[in-house]
């Protein structure tokens, strides 16, 4: 069982509040992402977390114990680090070794575990290396390595996979998902990368100005964001936002601004009735626009013309202009266009998203 | 390579670099014909017959014989290596110590103590040792080595501690961090993960410290009386220059020995030294 519960956690930097009221149940056995731009307060959390930063006030426990007054050493956690942090002046196998040193195993013992996790991952042959021969994936893994020897309760990760190249990132992603199917052992990872987090993460945590956004599924995240700024940064291109004013238009609602009128869609209209005649966000994905034929409803179309062409093999970017705004569609590899030409762009009524102007909510 | 770039790296690096090499080893080349000239050639006029200054026909170890048999030159070596040893050590010890608690301990009035250590420094010695006279006399300490391993640090401390300082914080934070989640305490993480990381930048402040107080003159003069107490440096000067006669041919063959235990210290570090002085640590 190793349950971590962050209860009402706060951090202060003198007059800085870096980390407000994060509460959030990780279960045992999950993999939790937090992900947000720089100075979120994701870092901080899981420093936290290993008890390399002090909590300003709240409860951390892990699998059912608070820890908030342990030495990081005494948490029962390893940690891999952004700059992999290994040892300059050990070989690898010294490096994996020195966790279970420290905590006095046998030395039979260490070198069973060590082999073991060096099969695991694949760096037999480097273990009498010293960490400037290695490559930088190869040091990403004796970091892995030196985790998961001391077989810990949890596993933290800071950014782990950023070093690298990537295409060497996409690899080790795959393996890191790998690894945590086969060890299951808890693991909370830090990124600012959103394809990371909604590829690793069995939940993801939103984090913006030290305030959690959004905790949940990465498709709940995709399909449901909580408000603008989680719709805006998970999924990639980012979504279009748009600012429309809602008015009531023969019994039903539509959404206008310079460019467009699009008529709301029924499931949509009670949500959006006590915001009538107010100012609201729309967002639409990239990948929710297409090219519209003959019979796309018109309140469900408009007009636009072509800015930048990218062609990227399975699917072509346009960035158009819309009334005085931009937008980005990601249309069918097929479609034949040209700069400065107007384009009519049709939208999945299903999958309009409306954001309070004020407050950012999704409504 | 570039087509004419040839003369250019004569004239603008070769020819200078010779140049420059001249203008630095010259000394050294003079120390060392001296200490092998014989007296007649050292003080023949410079209108004599057959006057060569620059090199010697007739090469003696009569100086060196001299040097060992006529004064306590031996003495002084090793009064001078063990008090070098002994205020390195010292200096070496508190300034790994003071350079990564400045460093990495956020403690109240961290930065002003390290700048408070840095203005000690540059307090010169020949202020410094009125009332370090005072001090040394009080403690009755004069003419004995401990007035000087005592007192060297006094200078050599702060400089060991400015250096460690800015070599700790080159050293990434993280190592300690993964040590100390590893299960080290914060003295198990120094002392397997930090100092051994740290080695080049010891051992350069160690080179360093050795060198400052072999060469130290003023508290060597002012603490030691006795012949059979002095340092090279001291003993050298005083003994081998008596009144207004320079002994030349000893004065020289002193300096040349007295400068080779620092070459050799530096030849054999010099490959950790160069990398401590650019600090680099990588992961």
């Amino acid at each position: 069982m190793a349950q971590v519960v962050l209860k009402q956690i706060n951090k202060f930097y003198d007059s800085v509040h870096a980390v407000k009221d994060v509460n959030l149940q990780i279960r045992d056995k999950e993999f939790v992402v937090f992900v947000g731009p720089s100075g979120c307060g994701k870092t901080t959390t899981l420093r936290m977390i290993a008890g390399l930063e002090a909590i300003s006030s709240g409860d951390i426990s892990i699998g059912g114990q608070v820890v908030n007054e342990l030495a990081p050493m005494d948490r029962d956690i390893a940690m891999v680090f952004q700059n992999y942090a290994l040892y300059p002046h050990m070989s690898v196998f010294d490096n994996m070794a020195f966790g279970l040193k420290m905590r006095k195993f046998d030395k039979s013992e260490i070198v069973t575990r060590v082999n073991h996790a060096a099969d695991i991952l694949g760096i037999q042959e480097l273990l009498k290396r010293k960490p400037r021969q290695l490559s930088g994936g190869q040091r990403q893994r004796v970091a892995l390595g030196r985790a998961i020897v001391r077989h810990p309760q949890v596993f933290l990760f800071d950014e782990p996979l950023s070093n690298l190249d990537a295409k060497l990132r996409v690899q080790m992603r795959v393996e890191l998902k790998k690894l945590h199917q086969r060890l299951g052992t808890t693991a909370v990872y830090v990124t600012h990368d959103q394809v990371e987090a909604m590829t690793l993460g069995d939940r993801v945590v939103v984090m913006k100005d030290g305030w959690v956004q959004q905790v949940g599924e990465p498709l709940e995240l995709y399909n449901q964001p909580a408000n603008k700024f989680v719709a805006g940064f998970i999924g990639s291109p980012a979504m279009n936002f748009s600012t429309v004013t809602v008015t009531e238009r023969d019994g039903g609602l539509t959404a206008v601004n310079g460019g467009m009128n699009i008529v709301v869609p029924p499931h949509l209209v009670d949500r959006l009735k006590p915001h009538a005649n107010q100012q609201m966000t729309l967002g639409i994905r990239p990948e929710d626009l297409r090219v519209a034929n003959g019979s796309d409803p018109a309140g469900l179309s408009f007009d636009s013309k072509v800015e930048v062409i990218e062609q990227l093999g399975s699917e072509i970017l346009l960035d158009v202009r819309v009334g005085d705004g931009t937008m980005v569609a990601s249309v069918e590899p097929t479609t034949r266009t040209k700069i400065q030409e107007s384009l009519r762009l049709a939208m999945n009524p299903a999958r309009l998203h409306f954001f309070d102007a004020k407050t950012e909510a999704a409504v | 390579m570039i087509e004419g770039a040839k003369w250019r790296t004569w004239v603008y690096f070769r020819i200078p670099l010779f140049l420059f090499l001249l203008f630095l080893l010259f000394p050294f080349y003079w120390m060392v014909i001296t200490s092998f000239r014989p007296d007649g050639e050292l003080y023949r006029p410079w209108n004599a017959m057959n006057y060569n200054p620059f090199f010697t026909l007739k090469p003696t170890l009569d100086h060196i014989r001299y040097l060992f048999e006529e004064t306590l030159f031996a003495t002084w070596l090793w009064n001078t290596m063990i008090i070098a040893a002994a205020s390195t050590a010292i200096s070496l010890f508190c300034g790994v110590l003071a350079g990564y608690a400045l460093s990495r301990l956020n403690f109240p009035f961290a930065g002003s103590l390290g700048t408070g250590i840095f203005i000690t420094y540059l307090v010169p010695q020949t202020l410094l040792f009125i009332p370090l006279a005072e001090i040394i006399r009080n403690y009755k300490l004069g003419d004995t080595p401990w007035s000087l391993i005592l007192t060297y640090p006094t200078f050599l401390i702060p400089f060991c501690t400015w250096l460690m300082m800015g070599y700790f914080k080159a050293v990434p934070k993280e190592l300690e961090e993964c040590a100390r989640i590893d299960g080290a305490s914060r003295w198990q993480a120094m002392l397997y993960i930090i100092i051994p990381v740290a080695i080049p930048g010891i051992l350069s402040a160690g080179i360093f410290a050795f060198t400052l107080s072999w060469n130290e003159f003023i508290y060597a003069l002012v603490f030691l009386s006795s012949p059979e107490q002095k340092t090279v440096p001291v003993g050298v000067t005083s003994e081998l220059i008596r009144g207004d006669v320079f002994f030349w041919g000893p004065l020289m063959a002193g300096a040349l020995l007295g400068s080779i235990p620092v070459a050799l210290v530096y030849s054999f570090f010099v490959e950790h030294y160069v990398s401590g002085l650019t600090g680099s640590v990588k992961g």
